[in-house]
């Protein structure tokens, strides 16, 4: 055991890891529980209209099957903030896919029976599932995702797009993409003597217990959710997902523990997406490459259960100079699976098409790309006017321009050649706003001089348990091995989600205001600690609540080397290499791998990941991960991370910016913008399938 | 999942004599896709048959200078096999290009050529499939299409055979052994696939309870060269969007012998004989290779979403072919 003080940026191991590779770390349908019943839900089958009958006979009368819960019979539950939590509560049928029935049985494989023994019958209704820019439903929303306003308008694009020298118009196309992490959301949920009790996959426990004590009208007191270890989560466990519910619905039903693990193929419906998006990205320019005109507009869908609008036009409103900018966002409620958080909602969208406009203009201008985005950096944030607490986008391109190699490219397209391989590079600007939301942590010095933190946040496979010990081992100037993290459990001191690339600054922020005071008390104090060890808690609602008078965001630049193979139309990325201006990086090592995995997922969004809607039959299509191809090994060359250090006194005490999402945001494009310095062909719609690139080979 | 019955017989005889006595059983190799459709409930059968214990695990060599290659011979086992490397090499290609690591040591020689389509349709019991359910329909042809066939499809079925390993088979002429109850026989794997036409439930020509026991490999065409190719959505863990299985012996600077098979065109492998003909005796060039490309995809009928693989398998075809030559 080392004693040392672990300075905060060390590349520490993270504590679980252990556990994980051997199996021993217990995952939420994992923990064994007497008497305890499985269930398996019954999707829709029409994509609208209504339940007309539940025939359960059949279900109910397979062995080992429990019960069945319907609309007609599930408990009631209390109004949910979110809507598509109301889970059999009446007959209405929003989506394909949507739940209608729910199966408990004593062993999981009887409970799959009887959920394909369930004959559901349906009056169904006409429905619409395919958005468009034109189509009739769009209108414009209050806001986006994250409380944005859906439209910003400042000075006269219309006009000064006329007057520019160079003028960029293009439309791009993002299809759905799907959520699938490695553990799918699951729940094992029992009832004593009127306490919920759940252990479920989830990226904030503390939602969880006030969203469950919400919908069932009990107290918080009288819930706990716990989210020990969680396999992934993206986004998707961001809020509290149907399976949650339902297995305390059926547990409350049965008076036995039951467990719940979504099956695959039905996530894709009910664990939200990212929604389909059209962007129309409108620059204008002078012959210096300096934008006077900027618009991007933004269409997607979202479903009849509730709005969730990707904030895909919100990052213009940061990136670059823009005296004259309209951002917009259109929406229409259509027919499909509620959308949701997916890593970098907005930003990894919006930057896609952003970053490959700005790459056509740098194409049109003659300009070097870096350069051109050089030229752009404006003083202060264009939208807000604020100055920003620390911008270093433009060190992070030069250093990845260094590090790449990239001065030394001849930017002429479609003139290397290596073999059957068309080879060309790309870069693309990153960025993701620095959020951070209130927490409270428990600090607790014992007598034999060992430390303990208390604060319910979640270690998504980020490494949260190991960062939160390294932040409170630097307050109390000791060991980070001196300090037991005790998280993801909602009877610890409230805290946010993992989410936002929020989770290290929020908690980490209580975690230092708790040790610091801890050390402060155990300077003051004189003697031994008594038996019952010192406690602080702090809380950091004040802190957090203040409106910064900063634009505070991390940024990066992404460059790629891609080959095109000329025959085939096969696209795969040789090289990619992202650097990041992201504050302090407070784990050098798990950090990495954070940036490393958002890039990876970036590989995925650009060239593998999509998925389409039926229109007949109102579904995705890509419903399993043999039809949605996430990245395999092969499609992932040499990855490289890099950081500049980032001294930014506005943050929080650790100095740190979230990097949880910045590596998947403008990784398309940094891709995209390759593949057309390998062909000269510029595409437009993701992913960069060969049927897309095949009509552009000669 | 349905409950069904297994058995692990002793010997082939008493395998086929339980399958012929138990309609709906099905024989069990490495189950990397029955296992996968009787979850997903478009497999229920009523018995399971497992015959990876039976004697049909060798490769040995045949008399006249070929190969047989027992049933349950795993995918990994074969391609690493050395005559395998050394004789046909398109053979060690394909299975390599197949699925991952972990699914190819478990998977079967027998289950590979038994593979089912991965039409979405087909794999989804809530909807319509005339390949699951005759007479229901094909939603495929008007909805999700885009990986689906464009030769020898049908009004009723547009589904592709997924496998790699039959291309490669059909390529080389292979020969499927079928012991059934009564009796054996022999089919060469060109014949053994069906197109869908009527009765696109039926994927091939096995009669009800015949099992294959191995498949054999003529001697390699003197001299020649093979390759296969296949083009997919990402580098690996994907079926094909076209492949192409090849052997090709040029003598003098021209053809002597061809042979061509499509993966992921139709809905079985796709031995290319018009092609062939035009190749047979022909100049070696791309200029004939080229024709021989047309002469094939002239046939083509693609839906609206996948007219690429016509183009995609012209572009394959004269690469292929210029690269053995």
């Amino acid at each position: 055991m080392s004693h040392a003080p672990q300075p905060l940026g060390a590349p520490v191991v993270r504590r679980e890891a252990r556990e994980k590779v051997t199996g021993s770390a217990r995952y939420a349908v994992e923990h064994a529980l007497p008497d305890c019943l499985y269930a398996w839900p019954v999707p829709a089958t029409v994509p609208s209209g209504r339940v007309t009958a539940v025939r359960t006979a059949d279900a109910l009368a397979l062995p080992g099957v429990h019960t069945v819960l319907t609309h007609e019979n599930a408990p009631r539950l209390q109004e949910p903030d979110d809507a598509t939590l109301a889970l059999l509560q009446d007959d209405r049928v929003p989506h394909r896919g949507w739940y209608v029935a729910l199966v408990v049985a004593d062993s999981l494989e009887a409970a799959r029976a009887g959920a394909d023994a369930v004959v559901t019958e349906y009056a169904r209704e006409p429905h619409d599932v395919l958005i468009s820019e034109d189509h009739p439903g769009l209108y414009t929303p209050e806001k986006a995702n994250g409380g944005y306003p859906a439209v910003r308008e400042r000075g006269d694009f219309t006009r000064a797009f006329e007057d520019a020298g160079v003028r960029i118009d293009t439309t791009y196309r993002i299809s759905p993409l799907h959520n699938h992490p490695m553990e799918p959301h699951a729940t094992t949920a029992r009832w004593t003597d009127g306490r919920l009790t759940v252990h479920d996959s989830s990226q904030g426990s503390t939602t969880v217990r006030d969203t469950l004590a919400a919908v069932f009208g009990i107290d918080t007191d009288r819930v706990t959710a716990i989210s020990e270890h969680v396999g992934g989560g993206f986004g998707s466990k961001g809020t509290p997902r149907p399976q949650v519910v339902l297995a305390a619905m059926a547990a409350l039903h049965t008076g036995r523990p039951v467990k719940l693990a979504l099956p695959r193929r039905q996530m894709p419906a009910v664990v939200g997406h990212r929604a389909p998006t059209v962007h129309r990205v409108r620059i204008g320019a002078g012959d210096d490459g300096v934008i006077t005109a900027l618009s991007h507009e933004v269409t997607t869908h979202t479903s009849t259960v509730k709005e969730f609008v990707e904030q895909a036009a919100v990052p213009a409103r940061t990136m670059y100079t823009s005296p004259n900018s309209r951002t917009t966002h259109r929406v229409a409620a259509l027919d499909v699976p509620s959308p949701s958080w997916m890593r970098a909602p907005g930003e990894a969208s919006g930057m896609y098409a952003l970053e490959s406009a700005m790459d056509e203009l740098a194409c049109a201008l003659g300009i070097d790309p870096v350069e051109l985005r050089v030229r752009n950096e404006p003083a202060t944030e264009p939208d807000s006017g604020k100055p920003f607490s620390s911008r270093n986008l433009v060190a992070c391109l030069r250093e990845g321009a260094r590090r790449f190699g990239w001065d030394d490219r001849d930017r002429r397209p479609a003139t290397r050649q290596e073999g059957r391989w068309l080879l060309g590079t790309g870069v693309a600007s990153a960025t993701y706003p620095v959020l951070v939301g209130p927490s409270s942590a428990c600090a607790y010095a014992a007598a034999d001089g060992s430390y303990r933190i208390e604060v319910n946040a979640t270690d998504i496979g980020t490494g949260a348990r190991t960062v939160l010990a390294q932040i409170a081992a630097s307050a109390l100037s000791t060991a980070a091995d001196r300090v037991r993290v005790v998280l993801g459990d909602s009877d610890l001191p409230d805290a946010p989600l993992a989410g936002g690339s929020s989770g290290t600054a929020s908690w980490g922020w209580a975690v230092h205001k708790a040790a610091a005071r801890l050390a402060a008390e155990i300077a003051a104090h004189s003697g031994p600690l008594p038996a019952e060890g010192l406690t602080v808690r702090a809380d950091t609602r004040e802190e957090t609540g203040a409106e910064s008078p900063y634009a505070r965001h991390a940024f990066g630049a992404h460059f790629a080397e891609t080959a095109v193979d000329s025959l085939t139309g096969e696209v795969r990325v040789r090289r990619l290499l992202g650097v990041y201006a992201a504050g302090r990086i407070l784990n050098a090592r798990t950090a990495r791998s954070q940036f490393i995995g958002g890039m990876v997922m970036g590989i995925g969004m650009a060239l593998t990941e999509g998925s389409t809607l039926d229109p007949v039959y109102g579904d995705f299509t890509a419903s399993d991960l043999a039809s949605y191809h996430v990245p395999a090994c092969a499609d992932v060359p040499a990855v490289e991370a890099h950081w500049i250090d980032e001294d930014d006194p506005h943050l929080n005490p650790m100095g740190s910016k979230g990097i949880g999402e910045i590596g998947i945001v403008g990784t398309a494009a940094a891709i995209g913008n390759a593949v057309r310095h390998a062909t000269g062909a510029r595409l437009t719609e993701l992913p960069l399938t060969p049927d897309k690139v095949l009509p552009y080979l000669p | 999942m349905k409950p069904f019955g297994y058995l692990r017989p002793a010997s082939v005889t008493e395998a086929v004599r339980a399958g012929a006595s138990h309609p709906g059983a099905r024989f069990l190799g490495g189950g990397t896709n029955l296992v996968d459709l009787m979850k997903l409930g478009v497999e229920t059968p009523g018995l399971l048959i497992d015959v990876t214990r039976l004697p049909l695990d060798r490769t040995e060599p045949t008399a006249d200078g070929g190969l047989r290659v027992g049933a349950t011979v795993r995918n990994s086992d074969l391609a690493a096999h050395p005559l395998v490397r050394e004789r046909y090499p398109v053979l060690t290609q394909a299975l390599l290009a197949g699925a991952s690591g972990q699914l190819r040591n478990t998977a079967t020689t027998g289950g590979n050529l038994l593979q089912r389509t991965r039409c979405p349709y087909f794999q989804d019991v809530s909807k319509p499939c005339n390949k699951r359910v005759p007479g229901t329909g094909c939603p495929a042809r008007e909805g999700a299409h885009r990986d689906l066939a464009v030769l020898g499809h049908s009004e009723n079925c547009v589904a592709t055979h997924p496998s790699d390993l039959s291309a490669a088979l059909a390529a080389l002429d292979a020969t499927v052994e079928l012991h059934g109850p009564e009796g054996e026989r022999t089919v060469p794997v060109t014949a053994f696939h069906r197109l869908p036409e009527e009765n696109p439930d039926q994927d091939t020509v096995i009669r009800p309870g015949e099992l294959i026991t191995a498949v054999t490999l003529p001697p390699a065409p003197d001299g020649s060269a093979q390759l296969y190719r296949k083009v997919r959505d990402r580098a690996s863990y994907a079926f094909a969007l076209v492949s192409l299985a090849a052997v090709l012996t040029v003598r003098d600077g021209r053809v002597q012998h061809a042979a061509l098979a499509f993966g992921g065109l139709a809905h079985r492998p796709w031995r290319a004989t018009a092609a062939e003909a035009v190749l047979r005796d022909a100049p070696a060039t791309p200029e004939t290779y080229a024709r021989a490309a047309a002469a094939e995809l002239a046939a083509a009928r693609p839906l609206r979403d996948n007219a690429f693989k016509v183009d995609l398998a012209r572009r394959l075809t004269v690469d292929v072919l210029t690269e053995l030559t």
